[in-house]
């Protein structure tokens, strides 16, 4: 293992400390247990915005914990859902008194431990609406699996949520609004490499030099299948197609296309990526009407990507363009 | 009436010192075999299973060995067994020395669940936590409780854990060795069995359970993702909950070298 660490096993604190220090201006860190709280946080009156997962998907969720996103975040760590007790500290820290939107990612873990937070919030009086998010079109959703997994649209979530609660709508509506970005989302990543937990000191999985899994997890979750490796458009049309028929996108309909690096693919081969994902998308008569390329949900340092696409509406495109103060998105108003 | 002298009786008594044993044998093993649950975590999971659980075990055993402290501390402070002058009965009653000296099984059970929870993170985290809390909520504040309705209270935290998890048998997972371990357990108690002998019994029952999910295809957690290609690995959870089981037969002062 070969990684900028001071201690392996203090890697989340450690980066949490620096992350405070990187950006204080917008965050305030709490540590034992520990959570990212939007600096001018509580916001009287507002809806408040909760999310958090395992760590080393950075820069979601601390990243995007802010004005007009999320009001806290709570990091576990490597890979590990945070804790009832974690998430619930978060709340209330961040509580406005007029409830919580928790946004959590379908993970076994993940969905047990906001459960109990939510239990617990809920006895000691604040209100919670709970939105899973499941996009990750890999997984085949049934009865016999723990669901999709939640991946690239989170981010896409927290975004169009977080720009209704900073508007002042009330719980259902902003509840409402994340769901209908759910609804209307669909992903699926590739990886070129494995990735090494700090505390685990070997890569989770192996793969060969020519090969790649895809419809990976974001925490090496096996995919679909091991291919070799091929030309990136063919890569964005394995990755495009399956989106494509499970949204039932076709001529006509508008898209936010959404690439994210898993961390260790750099910005030159995302944007090659993403010039053969816009003539995949355009071939269809899809029209890209907004989009995202860069490293917002990671896993450490794999190298691959991923694709979300979400349909748009004129709702859910005003709510993206909404300015947006945080350590890894910041716009002012935005238009196209 | 068998039942009941069987059940009262004193050797078979589950107390604040059988708890402490339990979890400290269970921590000791996870600790041991923490990179044997990783790896098989790392097969169908994502390899934080013998992290996480020896991290909130080791928490678990500090704040066991430091509640312990604080017992002996008031117990030199009131020496009310023998008599001692600066003993004031008026407010530190002879009776309630027991609660003071030994903090009842429920309540130690309740703070081992509050800490798992706190500490473990992931599945592990809830799904323990839920055992050892809803274990607590089916005891009374009694300072030791039978055999018996130990095992009652151990049948109501599986139960949470497959309610939880929205689990059953056959899924995959810890349960898979918590319900035959339980259903042994109370079939030897009340064949009259020790409460040594039975947990024996359970632990190899707990054995058979993990050994039984290797051909199994996971329908919950992480390791669904991998449909049939989850066949063929033992259950992480499963082998960690073989440990508790195998830890509270030690504990009892059983022989569970066997499993």
């Amino acid at each position: 293992m070969k990684k900028l660490l001071d201690k392996p096993d203090d890697a989340v604190r450690d980066s949490l400390e620096g992350l405070a220090a990187a950006h204080d201006e917008l965050l305030t860190v709490r540590y034992e247990p520990n959570m990212v709280l939007r600096a001018d946080a509580p916001l009287a009156g507002k809806v408040s915005l909760v999310s958090g997962g395992g760590s080393g998907h950075e820069p979601m969720h601390a990243g995007f914990v802010g004005k007009g996103m999320l009001d806290a975040a709570c990091p576990g760590q490597v890979f590990t859902s945070p804790t009832p007790d974690q998430i619930l500290a978060a709340v209330r820290a961040v509580d406005g008194g007029a409830g919580t939107l928790l946004v959590v990612k379908n993970y076994t873990g993940d969905v047990m431990n906001f459960e109990m937070a939510a239990e617990m919030a809920s006895e000691s009086g604040i209100s919670t609406e709970t939105v899973l998010v499941d996009d990750d079109v890999a997984v085949r959703d049934s009865l016999y699996t723990a669901g999709r997994r939640g991946v690239g649209a989170t981010v896409l979530v927290e975004k169009c949520a977080g720009a209704a609660a900073e508007q002042g709508r009330p719980l259902e509506d902003v509840a409402a609004v994340a769901r209908r970005v759910v609804d209307n989302s669909g992903s699926m990543g590739l990886a070129l490499t494995s990735c090494t937990p700090p505390s685990v000191g070997r890569p989770l999985f192996e793969l060969g030099d020519g090969e790649i899994e895809l419809g990976v997890g974001i925490h090496g979750e096996p995919g679909r299948e091991r291919r070799p490796l091929a030309p990136a458009a063919e890569l964005a049309e394995l990755l495009a197609r399956p989106i494509l028929d499970d949204l039932g996108l076709g001529g006509g309909d508008r898209v936010l296309a959404f690439v994210s690096s898993l961390g260790g693919t750099p910005l030159m081969e995302l944007y090659v990526f993403y010039r053969d994902l816009v003539r995949v998308l355009g071939a269809t008569g899809v029209t890209v009407e907004r989009r995202l390329v860069g490293s917002y949900m990671t896993s450490l340092e794999m190298a691959g990507c991923s694709v979300t696409l979400l349909r748009l509406d004129d709702e859910l495109t005003a709510l993206w363009d909404e300015p947006v103060r945080t350590a890894a998105l910041c716009w002012d108003d935005r238009d196209g | 009436m068998v039942e009941l002298e069987r059940h009262g009786s004193r050797p078979d008594a589950v107390d604040g010192s059988f708890v402490r044993s339990w979890l400290d044998e269970f921590a000791e093993e996870v600790a041991r075999r923490r990179d044997e649950l990783t790896q098989l975590d790392a097969a169908i999971g994502d390899a934080d299973h013998g992290v996480n659980l020896d991290a909130g075990l080791r928490a678990v055993t500090s704040r066991l060995a430091s509640e312990g402290e604080t017992a002996l501390g008031s117990d030199e402070k009131t020496p009310v067994a023998v008599g001692s002058p600066s003993a004031d009965p008026s407010d530190s009653p002879v009776t309630d020395a027991p609660s003071v000296t030994s903090p009842s099984v429920g309540s130690l059970l309740q703070m081992v669940g509050m800490t798992l929870l706190s500490t473990v993170g992931g599945a592990a985290g809830p799904l323990y936590g839920s055992l050892f809390l809803k274990m607590a909520g089916a005891l009374d504040s009694d300072s030791a409780v039978t055999a018996w309705e130990w095992s009652q209270a151990l049948r109501v935290g599986v139960g949470s854990v497959s309610a939880r998890g929205r689990a059953v048998a056959g899924d995959k997972t810890m349960l898979d060795a918590l319900l035959p371990a339980v259903d042994t357990l109370q079939q030897m108690l009340e064949k009259g069995e020790s409460l040594a002998s039975a947990l024996v019994a359970a632990s190899g029952a707990a054995h058979d359970g993990m050994l039984a999910t290797v051909p199994m295809v996971a329908r919950k957690g992480r390791a669904s993702y991998l449909g049939e290609r989850s066949a063929g690995h033992q259950d992480p959870g499963a082998t960690s909950a073989h440990m508790l089981v195998a830890a509270a037969a030690r504990a009892a002062g059983g022989d569970a070298a066997a499993t």
